[in-house]
């Protein structure tokens, strides 16, 4: 490990290279927040919370879109250099900050809000943690919305209307949900060509998830239960 | 590592879609029989045949394992399927190919 | 929408019939390659075979139903042709091959 880190930056759609000093501990977004500070004023990038909970940090390094406050260089240099650049997918705003926008409307239009019947004079619902639905719920209510899954989703590079991994998963997770009351609504949206049948299974979204979600487990049970709602003619 | 599964499985998919109207033309062709057969015994042929057939193979894996991810319980050993799925993949290639 | 729904499940239907049939197929043809029958003899046991025909019709039908519908989301994403056209050619590859299926099945066991 030599005691300087090569580090490209694709900006726009130029490379620019940059020598960060190394540290042990060093994460990605270390690297970035040096080059900003010291090297390069002019350098747009977004964080928040630095320690792996907000999600604001996703960039693609290397290839891969990751958390960079999570990736420690010394687990993805080689030959003592990194290569950054922003999420794929996402318009882009400028350097590594893209346009979140389109990932968000995605969400709605799959249906990704809760809407349920009962009042402050109901009681409350009973629901069982381990009942299957609640299972499959909880397995995919963790996610914060990072964008990563998007990123890393083939299909979302290939058609742009796709409501992509993060959107889907949510709708599960509603759809599994046995107080919310749109089911109906929310698998109408999440049929065809832009929704869950799109997805084939490549499981790079469950692969990337900083999360450990599996939308491509969540986009399995939409497909069932588009299904089943399809032959009862409930769709 | 799926994903390069779920590649193979498409484009062994659209070879075989290529492929499929060829052969059914072949066949209602009416060729008469024997002489069809002296034409599948050259070697181009053989290799062919053993390419279709690994073509199959790997589309049928793959195919095995999309169904696995869309009908059962998601489970961590499912990423083992794809595999198993190219293991199968390769073995139905080599059986037939010692069947040749 | 709705129309989705039933293609998908129509292609994971078919993909299940192809699999059985495959299997048969292929060790079928080993079997006629590897006892080295002639054509006068794969002829005799095929020609007038009703029990065949049937199985080699349902065959057909079952790859006539799943490559046109394997093929529409390739040309959609890798062509970009998303047009209503795009179902038509897909109806239209999965006649042609139930026609040549057909004729294929009926030369050879007819």
């Amino acid at each position: 490990m030599s005691a300087t880190l090569k580090v490209k930056i694709l900006r726009g759609s130029a490379l620019e290279s940059f020598e960060v000093p190394r540290h042990p501990s060093q994460t990605v977004l270390d690297v970035v927040t040096y080059i900003q500070r010291e090297l390069d004023p002019t350098l747009a990038y977004r964080f928040a919370c630095r320690v792996g909970m907000c999600g604001s940090c996703a960039m693609t390094v290397n290839g891969a879109p990751r958390w960079t406050c999570r990736t420690h260089v010394d687990r993805v240099a080689r030959n003592d250099s990194i290569e950054i650049g922003p999420l794929r997918n996402l318009p882009l705003i400028r350097d590594l900050v893209t346009d979140m926008r389109t990932f968000f409307d995605k969400w709605e239009r799959a249906g990704g809000h809760f809407e349920g019947a009962a009042t402050r004079h109901d009681d409350f619902a009973p629901v069982r943690p381990d009942s299957e639905d609640r299972k499959a719920a909880d397995a995919g209510i963790e996610c914060i919305g990072c964008g990563v899954c998007y990123a890393a989703c083939d299909v979302v590079s290939w058609n742009p209307d796709y409501l992509g991994p993060a959107a889907l998963n949510r709708a599960w997770t509603l759809v599994s949900d046995a107080r919310d009351v749109k089911t109906r609504e929310r698998l109408r949206a999440v049929a065809g060509d832009a929704g869950c049948h799109a997805c084939h299974t490549h499981m790079s979204c469950t692969e990337r998830c900083p999360k450990h979600l599996s939308p491509t487990a969540g986009i399995a049970g939409l497909k069932r239960a588009v299904a089943k709602a399809a032959i009862k003619g409930d769709l | 590592m799926s994903k390069y599964f779920a590649l193979v499985h498409r484009v062994s998919g659209l070879a075989l879609a290529v492929f499929l109207p060829a052969h059914f033309w072949v066949l209602g062709k009416g060729l008469e029989m024997e002489g069809f057969l002296r034409w599948t015994e050259q070697p181009m042929v053989k290799l062919a045949e053993w390419g279709l057939v690994v073509l199959l193979a790997a589309h049928l894996g793959g195919g095995l394992r999309v169904l696995a991810v869309e009908f059962l319980d998601w489970h961590e050993w499912q990423k083992s399927l794809a595999a198993i799925a190219g293991a199968l993949m390769i073995a139905a290639g080599l059986a037939f190919a010692l069947a040749l | 929408m709705k129309k989705e729904v039933f293609l998908w499940m129509a292609q994971r239907a078919s993909a299940g019939v192809l699999a059985l049939c495959v299997v048969v197929h292929l060790a079928t043809i080993v079997y006629a390659v590897r006892g080295g029958l002639s054509a006068a003899e794969i002829l005799g046991r095929t020609r007038g075979n009703a029990g065949w025909l049937a199985f080699y019709t349902v065959f057909v039908l079952a790859a006539a139903v799943h490559a046109p519908i394997g093929l529409r989301p390739v040309l959609a994403e890798w062509l970009g042709w998303r047009t209503p056209s795009r179902d038509l050619f897909a109806a239209l590859f999965a006649a042609a091959l139930w026609f040549l299926g057909m004729r294929a099945v009926l030369a050879v066991f007819g």
